[in-house]
């Protein structure tokens, strides 16, 4: 049972723990910031200039610190000692998950560079859409993640 | 997985979108208080909407799946310690949240009359989107909500 796990912790893990689900936290903030402002921009610059600059200063940031943590936590309860046969399913969720939501937040950034860049001359608007759909898409993913992170499947 | 597995899965998400949701709060402050003319400030303000309804829900659902697992799971109870702290950190962010919420409402309204009325800059309103009673407002709402996360971790007394 998580919980009980959760209640087990040595003290000694908490710092590491608290970096993962910070910088998750922060993550997910940025992503959801991102995909309201340029849901709402109604077509206004500077709101999809922030939809953006929401997931580069949040996002992130809040991505490495996510995956910082998780390395921190993984080395501090063993796992990798190991066989990875012997991994949790939740392990395996939160690792592809996390993986796929970086990859997407980097492909969001490039296009969202590319499109801020371009409001300027009138355009980039359907690189910002771009830019919103990969964040839906990592978003999606890490709710799973959360999902899977608090219900612990075997 | 049991139905308490579930309840801390829906638990933990709720916390997600509290916590999303007080990340989106501040960047529409700064991007209000960054805009030049009335119409910015109220655009700015009207992304405040759907950030106010994740953290109702996350509000909601961090307090009742919270006390729903305090009740539930052996080894804790609703009188420990670490757990009526989260409560009264809970209402403390609520509360003060709640009233940030409030001032910059107004000046949201403001924004949207002084839009209407020729759109320029207006030095009232910009002070009214620095008051620091709102920022200070939303500061501790937000440091309540960082207590809250941390006595979750750490779980003193437990």
């Amino acid at each position: 049972m998580p919980s009980l796990a959760l209640a087990i912790r040595p003290d000694d893990w908490n710092l590491a723990l608290f970096v993962h689900v910070l910088g998750a936290m922060v993550l997910v903030g940025g992503l959801v910031t991102c995909v309201v402002a340029i849901v709402l921009s109604r077509g206004d610059a500077r709101l999809l200039r922030i939809g953006w600059i929401s997931l580069l200063v949040l996002g992130l940031p809040g991505w490495i610190a996510m995956r910082a943590g998780a390395e921190w936590i993984y080395s501090k309860e063993g796992w990798g000692d190991l066989p990875s046969s012997d991994e949790p399913a939740w392990l395996g969720i939160g690792y592809i998950t996390s993986e796929l939501g970086g990859v997407l937040l980097l492909a969001a950034l490039i296009c969202g560079w590319i499109g801020v860049r371009r409001l300027r001359d009138g355009g980039g608007a359907g690189l910002l859409m771009a830019v919103n759909i990969l964040s839906v898409i990592a978003l999606a993913a890490y709710v799973v993640a959360i999902w899977a992170m608090g219900a612990k499947p075997s | 997985m049991s139905l308490d597995d579930w309840i801390l899965a829906l638990h933990l998400l709720a916390a997600f979108a509290l916590v999303a949701s007080m990340v989106g709060f501040w960047v529409v402050v700064a991007a209000a208080r960054s805009a030049e003319r009335p119409s910015g400030v109220q655009a700015a303000l009207r992304l405040s909407l759907p950030f106010v309804v994740l953290n109702g829900i996350g509000a909601v659902g961090t307090l009742v799946l919270g006390i729903w697992l305090a009740f539930s799971l052996d080894g804790y109870e609703i009188w420990d310690g670490w757990i009526i702290a989260a409560i009264v950190l809970w209402a403390v962010a609520g509360a003060a949240g709640g009233r940030a919420g409030r001032e910059y409402g107004q000046v949201a309204e403001r924004a949207g009359e002084l839009a209407g009325a020729g759109d320029a800059p207006d030095t009232g309103l910009a002070a009214a989107m620095r008051n620091p009673r709102a920022t200070a407002l939303l500061v501790v709402s937000t440091v309540a909500t960082l207590l809250i996360l941390i006595d979750m971790i750490w779980k003193p007394g437990a």
